[in-house]
C-alpha cells in the first residue's frame, strides 16, 4: 500500500523532470478546432496552473491530459500527449488505464450518491481490489487523511457523502481520487463552486498534496493560481475562436514580468 | 390594449406622483382559461371517483347477499358461480402467476434496452430506436393476444416442449406476451431514470478509471434506481391489469393450479368473459364481477402506494 508513496518519488527519480508533456496539440470538437498547437512540459511533483478567460480552451486541455475528452462524440486530438513518454493518444492505450494513472476532480463536487467510504472504495474496488475488510479500513482512513478531512467525517463513514457541504464533499472526491494512487491529479477549477474557507483548505491541501503528486489546475481566479502553483500557463482565444497558449512559465515571472503584453493584459485586469 | 399600454408607459415620466393607477384590469382571458382548465380537472377526478363508487355499490351487493360469505371468498380455492362457490384464489394466483411471468421477461430486457440506449447507443442509433419502441407499446393489446394464441404458444412452447405437455391455453405463453407488452414500458421508463442520472457523476467515475460497463452498473444504475424500480411497479400494474392478452390465451375457465403450463383464467379475463356473455343484471354472477374488480383495484392501489414509497424510499439524491 505504500507503492503509490514509494512510486511517485522513484519515478521522479527514473523518469526525469516532467510529469506530461504535450507536442503540438491540437483539439477539435467535429469541424471546430477548439485548441490550436500547444505545446507545454508540466514538471513532476509540482503545481501547474492554467489561466485565461473564458473559451480559451484551458479546460479541454486539461481533460485531453486524461483522455476524458473521448466521451464527448466528435472530439478528437492532434499532436502528442506524452505521459512515461508513451502518447497516449496512441491506438494501442487504454483510455481507462490513464484515467487510473492521472486522476480528475471536478469544477462541481460530484460524489457519488453513496457512503463516504464506499466513495473512496470506489476506485480501488473497480481496480480489482482483493484486501482485506481492515486494509480497505486503512486505505479508506489514508485517502482521507490525505484530503484532510478525515476528523471532520470519520464518525460518519457510512453515511452519504452527498450529505457532505460542498466544501467537505469536493474535499471527499479528492480523496476519492487518492485512493486510486494516481500520478498525476487534474483539477478542473475545483473551488469555483466553494466558499472562500473551503476555497482555503483545498489550497492548503494542495500544497500538501504536492509533496507526492504532479497537480495541474485550471483556475478562473487569478489570486489562486499565483498563491499555489509554482508555474502558470496563460491561454487566449486567438481570431478564429482557437484556443492557444500564450505564455507558459514560473508563476512569479509570469505575474510579476509576464514577457507577452496579452498576459501583462490579463494579470493586470485590462480585460477577462 | 397593448396601444394603450404603450402610450401610459411613454405618458409616465410626466405623470406628477401619487396619480398611478395599481388598480388591476378585468382580465377576462385569464379567468376564461382559468374555468376552462377547472372543469377539465374536476372531470377526471369526478369520474374517478364515481367509478370508484358504483364499483364499492356492486360489490356490496354481492357481498352483502345470503349466498356470498366474505371468509370464504378470500380463503377458498374454487370459483364456481353456478354452484355459488366464490373463493378468489384462482383467479388471483393466475392473475399473480401471468404478472410475474411478464416482469421476468419484461425487467432483464427493459433495463438491459434502457441501459443500452442511455449509456452505449450513439444519438444516431438512440434517434432511431427509441420511436420503435414507441411503437411497441402502441401496438393493440388484441394482437398480442392473437400473438400469443397463434404463435407463442404452438410455435414456441409446444414446439419446444411437446405438445402433450402444453394446453393451448395457458399462463405461460399469456404472461411470456404480456411481458413483450411491458418492455416498451419499462425501457423507456428506466431509460428516463437513466439519463436523468447528472453527466458529472458519470464523469467522476470515468475519471477514476472506470469502463462504461463499471459505470453504468455500479454508478448510474444505482442513482436511477428509484426511477427504475418505479418502473417496475408501474409495469406490475400494467401486467396485473392487462386484459385482452389473458382473456385470449391465458384460458377462458377459473382453475387453481401453479403449473404454468396449464389453462387458468385470470381476474380481468374472467371479467371480460362474464360481462361478454348474456347474463342477467341481477343475478349474483353479474355483481360477483364487481367484487373481483374491487379487488383488483385495491391490488393496483397498492401497487401504485408501492411505487410512491419505493421512489421516495430509494432516491439517491445527487445534487
Amino acid at each position: 500500500m505504500t507503492v503509490a508513496e514509494l512510486s511517485a518519488v522513484d519515478m521522479a527519480q527514473a523518469n526525469g523532470r516532467y510529469a506530461v508533456e504535450l507536442h503540438n496539440t491540437h483539439i477539435y470538437y467535429g469541424s471546430f478546432r477548439a485548441v490550436k498547437d500547444v505545446s507545454l512540459q508540466i514538471e513532476r511533483q509540482r503545481i501547474t496552473a492554467f489561466i485565461g478567460p473564458s473559451g480559451c480552451g484551458k479546460s479541454t486541455v486539461l481533460r485531453a491530459i486524461n483522455r476524458m475528452n473521448d466521451l464527448i462524440p466528435g472530439s478528437r486530438l492532434e499532436g502528442r500527449i506524452l505521459f512515461h513518454g508513451k502518447n497516449i493518444y496512441d491506438p494501442d492505450v487504454d483510455p481507462v488505464e490513464v484515467r487510473r494513472r492521472i486522476g480528475m476532480v471536478f469544477q462541481k463536487p460530484n460524489p457519488f450518491p453513496k457512503s463516504i467510504y464506499d466513495n473512496i472504495m470506489f476506485g480501488p474496488r473497480i481496480n480489482g481490489w482483493r484486501g482485506t475488510k481492515a486494509q480497505a479500513d486503512e486505505l479508506v482512513e489514508r485517502a482521507l487523511r490525505g484530503a484532510a478531512i478525515w476528523d471532520e467525517v470519520k464518525d460518519k463513514l457510512h453515511q452519504p457523502g452527498t450529505a457532505l457541504s460542498g466544501g467537505q464533499q469536493q474535499r471527499l472526491c479528492i480523496a476519492r481520487a487518492l485512493a486510486v494512487q494516481p500520478e498525476v491529479i487534474l483539477m478542473d477549477e475545483p473551488c469555483s463552486a466553494l466558499d472562500p474557507i473551503s476555497t482555503l483548505k483545498i489550497e492548503e491541501l494542495m500544497l500538501e498534496l504536492r509533496r507526492n503528486y504532479t497537480i495541474i489546475i485550471v483556475t478562473h481566479n487569478m489570486q489562486q493560481a499565483s498563491r499555489v502553483s509554482d508555474y502558470t500557463a496563460f491561454f487566449l482565444m486567438d481570431a478564429d475562436r482557437a484556443g492557444q497558449l500564450v505564455e507558459y512559465g514560473p508563476t512569479e515571472q509570469i505575474f510579476t514580468s509576464p514577457n507577452d503584453k496579452r498576459t501583462e493584459d490579463y494579470i493586470s485586469g485590462r480585460f477577462g | 390594449m397593448e396601444q394603450e399600454a404603450r402610450v401610459s408607459i411613454e405618458r409616465s415620466a410626466v405623470i406628477p406622483a401619487g396619480t398611478i393607477n395599481l388598480r388591476g384590469r378585468r382580465r377576462f382571458g385569464e379567468r376564461i382559461i382559468e374555468t376552462i382548465v377547472f372543469i377539465c380537472g374536476a372531470i377526471s377526478i369526478f369520474t374517478t371517483t364515481a367509478i370508484v363508487i358504483v364499483l364499492f355499490q356492486e360489490a356490496w351487493l354481492f357481498f352483502g347477499s345470503p349466498e356470498v360469505d366474505l371468509t370464504e371468498f378470500f380463503s377458498t380455492t374454487t370459483w364456481q358461480p353456478e354452484t355459488g362457490r366464490f373463493g378468489i384464489w384462482p383467479l388471483m394466483m393466475s392473475t399473480l402467476i401471468t404478472s410475474i411471468i411478464a416482469l421476468l421477461v419484461a425487467v432483464p430486457l427493459g433495463l438491459g434496452a434502457a441501459i443500452y440506449l442511455s449509456e452505449y447507443a450513439s444519438p444516431t442509433a438512440r434517434g432511431y430506436l427509441k420511436p420503435i419502441l414507441e411503437v411497441l407499446a402502441g401496438v393493440p393489446t388484441v394482437v398480442y393476444g392473437y400473438f400469443a394464441l397463434t404463435f407463442v404458444t404452438p410455435v414456441i412452447l409446444q414446439g419446444l416442449l411437446g405438445k402433450e405437455n402444453v394446453e393451448i391455453y395457458n399462463m405461460l405463453s399469456a404472461g411470456l406476451t404480456m411481458g413483450i407488452m411491458i418492455l416498451p414500458l419499462v425501457a423507456s421508463m428506466s431509460e428516463d431514470a437513466l439519463s436523468a442520472v447528472p453527466r458529472s457523476l458519470r464523469e467522476g467515475s470515468y475519471g477514476l478509471g472506470a469502463t462504461r460497463l463499471e459505470t453504468s452498473v455500479r454508478v448510474v444504475v444505482p442513482a436511477a434506481l428509484s426511477g427504475i424500480l418505479a418502473a417496475v411497479i408501474v409495469a406490475m400494474s400494467r401486467a396485473v391489469g392487462e386484459t385482452m392478452i389473458v382473456a385470449l390465451a391465458a384460458g377462458a375457465g377459473p382453475r387453481f393450479t401453479f403449473n404454468p403450463l396449464q389453462a387458468a383464467e385470470t381476474m380481468t379475463g374472467h371479467i371480460a368473459r362474464i360481462s361478454g356473455g348474456d347474463i342477467s343484471y341481477a343475478s349474483i354472477q353479474y355483481t360477483s364481477i364487481f367484487a373481483i374488480a374491487l379487488v383488483l383495484f385495491f391490488m393496483t392501489l397498492l401497487l401504485n402506494l408501492l411505487s410512491g414509497w419505493v421512489v421516495r424510499r430509494f432516491r439517491e439524491v445527487y445534487e
